[in-house]
């Protein structure tokens, strides 16, 4: 279930007009080769530091996976570098341009270079599922109907659910919804896509072959990739850059390799899965015993 | 596809009978053919008293109408109601010593201007005055007379 | 601890000012947005469908119905005046200058209206606006306008649809079954009433609920909390506040149509 087509082929909007507007001076270093910087940065929720002082790279046509325990702001990360939340502090810059302060239109035009897909799919249940597919393509190409249909024929087909076009996302198990989000999140040829934990919900053989269409797709056509996952196998084999972030901050980073050969008790922890250690499975919170005996409020 | 269509021919027809509504609303139920009378000629009429007549108002003439008021002014010096009446051209002889009457549509309904014809060869024409003129009852002096002439009567 | 309730009046205050900024932007990215439904009139016909075929019926029958209570409750009063031919007028002028734009934008509001705010709601809390962002589109203007527009497209036609089945139903019961004059009917009615000050001021009022209305439920549903309790709250919220805000305008646009 190999994709019979890289995503470099097709007729892109990969052109002069879609490029971010001040990142002219940016693009001509081409020795830079991090895509995406975040400095410094700061965020929070309510009383809440999500990030505190986080720094962190990512480089071109890399796969970069950012691992974390649960409610660490995984996700919360790839909204801010998509430019859905502000930073409260620090800058995040996508192809030398800071995203927190583009305006409007500048964010769109980036966006037609970014694919994300959600953790929770976000197809538009009003459409079946190669309209959801085509959606991005009638939205900002001028293809034929044919060329249109060959194109969206071709991603369906590399997330193995070609057969699954006339279906609507309310007939869609997890899993395979996920994976129209996927097909319609690389329609656009974007040069970087990012993946809110691609593998959950995956048969093993679904999950297979997701792990080498994500690396295919990388390699085929020099994309950056930036992948959450809780799933440390999966990641560890496709990823050529980790990051392992806890409480706002990077704790842990380097090739698999270099994670595998780690020693601090928390990277163990988390990589090899053991319940006990510096890691809290708990969201922060008062000892159970002073909770439960506790009778005033809740 | 073909549900595309059917969508397209239902707001079709929504839309046709939206504006055959408007329509039926500006024909039917407001004369919009009579309210565009601007091509009648104009008579004027003093009255000592037009009660509650309003612009727009009736014109008839043997309990047909034949125009409308169009305006109800106030002449300062003379302490009268000026009403300026748009006529249909359609009629146009209306004698010289035609009274004009405000009338009022049964007990409390709206007021209308009722043209009596007189005998007269000449005809009014545009710019006009009519003479003759009988004002508006006013209910509350209609009933005030009465109490009063029974009064009286009585005693 | 004695100021608490006067912090949370003050809190709660502040947070409906910046509900009604909120607002008032919504509107102003929807008005700047009209050029998407002129580029895409495909979007504007399904939306139309949504408010105004679907809500046809609902609005013919209680159009109908109203004329015919109209009639019926107006001649019982007339006729003790002997004004019982004044029965056309009565009827046509309650329902061109109130009734029709009134009573349409309240059906509206709770049979399209809550609808919008669902469906917005719900493409909220399952990330399919997000989804649309970042896809490079902007769903305020390819959601949000083609429905605004929609409605105020649809509404004022749907109350001219209200009053004339009104007015006929009317004159089913009083020409009908009461047996006033058929030409008197008529005549008073055309007598009086006029097209500029009733026929065209009832369709500026339905325009401006049509705006007032779709812009309540599509704020609500793009402003909730996206969560269920969220989308039900705020399709509640759509139907009240949107009927609070049709009666109290109709009361301002009278006062300046007719009041004068
Ligand atoms: N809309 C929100 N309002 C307030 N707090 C939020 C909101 N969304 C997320 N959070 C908080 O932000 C933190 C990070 O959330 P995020 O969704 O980024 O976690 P995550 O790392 O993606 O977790 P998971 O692996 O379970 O998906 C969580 O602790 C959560 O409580
Ligand atoms: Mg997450």
């Amino acid at each position: 279930m190999m994709p019979s087509q890289g995503p470099g082929d097709a007729p892109g909007v990969r052109g002069e007009d879609v490029s971010a507007g001040p990142s002219g001076g940016a693009r001509a270093s081409a020795t830079d080769d991090v895509l995406v910087r975040i400095r410094d940065l700061t965020f929070r929720r309510g009383e809440r530091t999500i990030f505190d002082g986080l720094d962190l790279d990512i480089r071109r046509g890399a796969v970069t996976a950012v691992m974390g325990p649960s409610g660490t702001g995984k996700t919360t990360l790839l909204k801010l570098i998509t430019g859905q939340l502000r930073p409260d502090a620090g800058r995040i810059e996508v192809d030398g341009v800071a995203v927190h302060e583009l305006d409007k239109a500048a964010l769109y035009r980036l966006r037609r270079r970014m694919g994300m897909l959600f953790q929770s799919g976000a197809l538009l249940t009003d459409l079946n599922v190669f309209d959801n597919v085509a959606y991005p393509l009638r939205e900002h190409t001028d293809l034929s109907p044919s060329l249109l249909r060959k194109l969206v024929l071709l991603k369906l087909e590399a997330v193995g659910l070609r057969g699954a076009r006339a279906l609507r996302p309310s007939e869609l198990s997890g899993g395979m919804a996920r994976r129209v989000a996927l097909a319609r999140a690389i329609a656009l040829d974007p040069e970087i896509i990012l993946y809110d934990e691609p593998f959950t919900g995956q048969d093993p053989i679904s999950m297979g072959a997701l792990v080498s269409l994500i690396r295919q797709l990388n390699d085929a056509s020099n994309l950056t990739s930036v992948l959450v996952s809780h799933d440390v196998a999966e990641a560890t084999r496709i990823a050529d850059h980790i990051y392992l972030i806890s409480q706002g901050r990077v704790v842990a980073q380097g090739s698999p390799t270099e994670i595998a050969a780690e020693r601090s008790t928390w990277v163990r922890q988390f990589m090899d899965g053991q319940p006990d250690g510096p890691v809290h499975f708990h969201y922060p919170g008062p000892a159970l015993a002073a909770d439960l005996l506790n009778r005033g409020g809740r | 596809m073909a549900k595309q269509r059917n969508i397209e021919i239902l707001v079709g027809a929504f839309m046709a009978a939206g504006f055959v509504a408007l329509f039926f609303l500006a024909m039917q139920v407001s004369n919009l053919s009579l309210a565009g009378m601007d091509e009648g000629y104009r008579l004027t009429a003093r009255f000592a008293n037009v009660g509650s007549l309003k612009a727009r108002a009736p014109v008839t003439m043997a309990g047909v109408r034949i125009g409308r008021v169009e305006a109800v002014d106030f002449d300062p010096r003379a302490f009268e109601a000026v009403v300026t009446l748009r006529i249909d051209p359609a009629v146009d002889s209306i004698p010289m010593d035609t009274f004009a009457n405000v009338f009022t549509s049964g007990l409390l309904g709206e007021q209308y201007i009722a043209l009596d014809p007189g005998g007269s060869p000449d005809v009014l024409v545009d710019g006009d005055e009519i003479m003759h003129t009988q004002s508006a009852m006013i209910l509350e002096q209609m009933i005030g007379q009465f109490l009063f002439s029974k009064a009286s009567g009585d005693g | 601890m004695l100021l608490d309730p006067l912090a949370r009046l003050g809190r709660s205050g502040l947070d409906v000012l910046a509900r009604f900024g909120r607002g008032h932007q919504l509107l102003l990215a929807m008005v700047l947005g009209v050029g998407e439904v002129l580029r895409r009139p495909r979007l504007l016909i399904a939306q139309v469908y949504n408010v105004g075929v679907l809500s046809m019926l609902i609005v013919g029958v209680s159009g109908l119905f109203v004329g015919m209570v109209l009639a019926l409750q107006g001649h019982y009063v007339l006729a003790r005046f002997g004004a019982a031919e004044s029965l056309g007028l009565m009827v046509a002028a309650s329902l061109v200058r109130e009734l029709g734009p009134v009573v349409t934008a309240l059906l509206v509001a709770g049979r399209a209206g809550s609808a919008l705010t669902a469906e917005i709601g719900l493409m909220k809390a399952t990330e399919q606006l997000a989804g649309l962002e970042l896809m490079a589109v902007d769903p305020v203007r390819r959601i949000l306008v083609p429905r605004l527009f929609g409605g105020v497209l649809a509404m004022p036609l749907l109350a001219a649809i209200f009053s004339a089945v009104g007015v006929l139903g009317g004159y089913f019961v009083g020409v009908g079954l009461l047996g006033v004059d058929a030409g008197a009917f008529w005549s008073q009615m055309q007598a009086a009433m006029d097209v500029r000050e009733d026929v065209v001021n009832g369709v500026i009022k339905s325009l401006v609920f049509g705006v007032v209305v779709t812009w309540i439920a599509l704020f609500q549903g793009y402003d909730c909390s996206p969560t269920s309790a969220g989308v039900s709250r705020a399709t509640t919220r759509t139907v009240v506040h949107g009927a609070l805000a049709v009666l109290g305008l109709d009361f301002v646009l009278t006062a300046l149509m007719f009041g004068g």
